[in-house]
Formats: structure tokens, C-alpha cells, sequence
């Protein structure tokens, strides 16, 4: 069970990085915008998987929590993508 | 027989995550993105959840684990949905590949106005309305 927890974080940090790629390279805000939001489903995962590792079950409540920060970044970003503001991308 | 299905659910989650980023990093534009990363990760967060509840097994972690597995089940496509919209009105490019493009015909980008092709004479002078943007 460790060796499996141990592969799964190492994947999910690899998906981090990627992702972390795709924020930094853009091109364009939305695709910055769609990065950060998977890095929030990733991050949920992660919590997820220490919470069996270390057995305790409190963790899911910050994982509720980042789900529910990364839903509500997406929509206000995707907001302020609509209605203008100055964007330098 | 717990721990083996535990441990498929943990790593099945992680590849579909990976998968994801994967396809975040390397699909040409941002709506082929979107249908990688809102899919593949919302998949990858339920078998982990799912692994988490069959864990602990007791029932408020599992009614936390399920909560978490409806609310991303919910809010993903909402998201996808919002971000789609405002990455078209922005006027994010798509892939030289793309066959279709079924809303650019009928959609005027500085007015947002949208036809449907059952115009009529009484329904086609357009009303502005006030919070229509300048």
C-alpha cells in the first residue's frame, strides 16, 4: 500500500509540474486560467491520497475547500475575462 | 481485497490526473484543453474520493467523500462551461485543425448578438437593453 501511495504522489506531482508548465507558457489568459483549475482537481487528489496515508480523516474538509476555492476562482476569473479590465497577455 | 481495489482506485486516479496535465501541456488549443483537463481530472478526483470513503469507512468520511464527489461533479462543467464562453469572447484563437466552427456564422462578437436562422420580421429588430455591453 505505501509503494502504491508513493507512485501516486509522485504522478500527481508530475501532473503539478505540467500543469505548473501550461501556467507559465500561457499564451493567453483563459489557458492560464484552465491550468489553475486543474491544479486545484490535482490538489484535491493529493489531499485525498495523504489523508489514507497518514490515516486521518480531517484532511477532507481542505480538500472541500480547495474544490470549492478552484470553482469559485474559475468563475470569477472567467468574469473578469468577460466584462473587460485592462489584460496584458 | 479492500487493499488491492484501494490501491487500483489510488493509482487508476493518479494516471487519469497525469493524463490530464498531459494533455494540458500538449493539445493544440484552449477548448481541446478544456475537454482534457475538466474530464480527466474530474474522473481522477471521484476514484480517489472513492478510495478515500472505502478507507476509513465510516460514515461521515463517506458522506464527505461523496459530498466532495457530487460537488466536482457538478461544478466542472459549470466551470468548463464559463471559461469556454469567456476564452470565445475574448477571441482566444483555435486550432488551424478545426473542422467547425458552428457559432462564428451566427454570432457577432462586438454586438453579442446571436442568430438562430428562425428570424422573423417581428423578432429581428433588435431592443437594446441597458445592460448591453457598449
Amino acid at each position: 500500500m505505501d509503494t502504491v501511495i508513493l507512485i501516486s504522489q509522485v504522478l500527481m506531482s508530475l501532473a503539478l509540474i505540467l500543469a505548473f508548465v501550461r501556467v507559465v507558457r500561457g499564451p493567453s489568459l483563459p489557458d492560464r486560467v484552465v491550468a489553475l483549475e486543474l491544479f486545484a482537481s490535482i490538489v484535491v487528489g493529493l489531499v485525498g491520497v495523504y489523508a489514507i496515508k497518514v490515516d486521518v480523516s480531517s484532511f477532507l474538509d481542505a480538500a472541500i475547500v480547495i474544490a470549492l476555492m478552484g470553482f469559485l476562482a474559475a468563475i470569477g476569473f472567467a468574469r473578469f475575462l468577460e466584462r473587460g479590465g485592462p489584460r496584458d497577455d | 481485497m479492500i487493499e488491492m481495489i484501494k490501491g487500483f482506485l489510488i493509482l487508476t486516479g493518479a494516471v487519469f490526473m497525469l493524463l490530464a496535465a498531459l494533455g494540458i501541456l500538449r493539445l493544440p488549443d484552449l477548448l481541446t484543453r478544456m475537454h482534457a483537463t475538466t474530464k480527466a481530472a474530474a474522473l481522477g478526483v471521484i476514484l480517489i474520493m472513492l478510495a478515500v470513503a472505502l478507507h476509513f469507512g465510516e460514515v461521515a468520511v463517506v458522506a464527505r467523500a461523496f459530498a466532495i464527489i457530487v460537488f466536482v461533479i457538478m461544478t466542472a462543467p459549470v466551470a468548463a462551461h464559463v471559461i469556454g464562453r469567456a476564452g470565445y469572447f475574448v477571441g482566444s484563437k483555435l486550432w488551424s485543425g478545426t473542422v467547425k466552427d458552428e457559432l462564428r456564422p451566427n454570432y457577432d462578437p462586438l454586438t453579442h448578438e446571436l442568430k438562430s436562422g428562425l428570424e422573423t420580421e417581428a423578432n429581428a429588430v433588435h431592443q437594446p437593453r441597458d445592460r448591453d455591453p457598449t
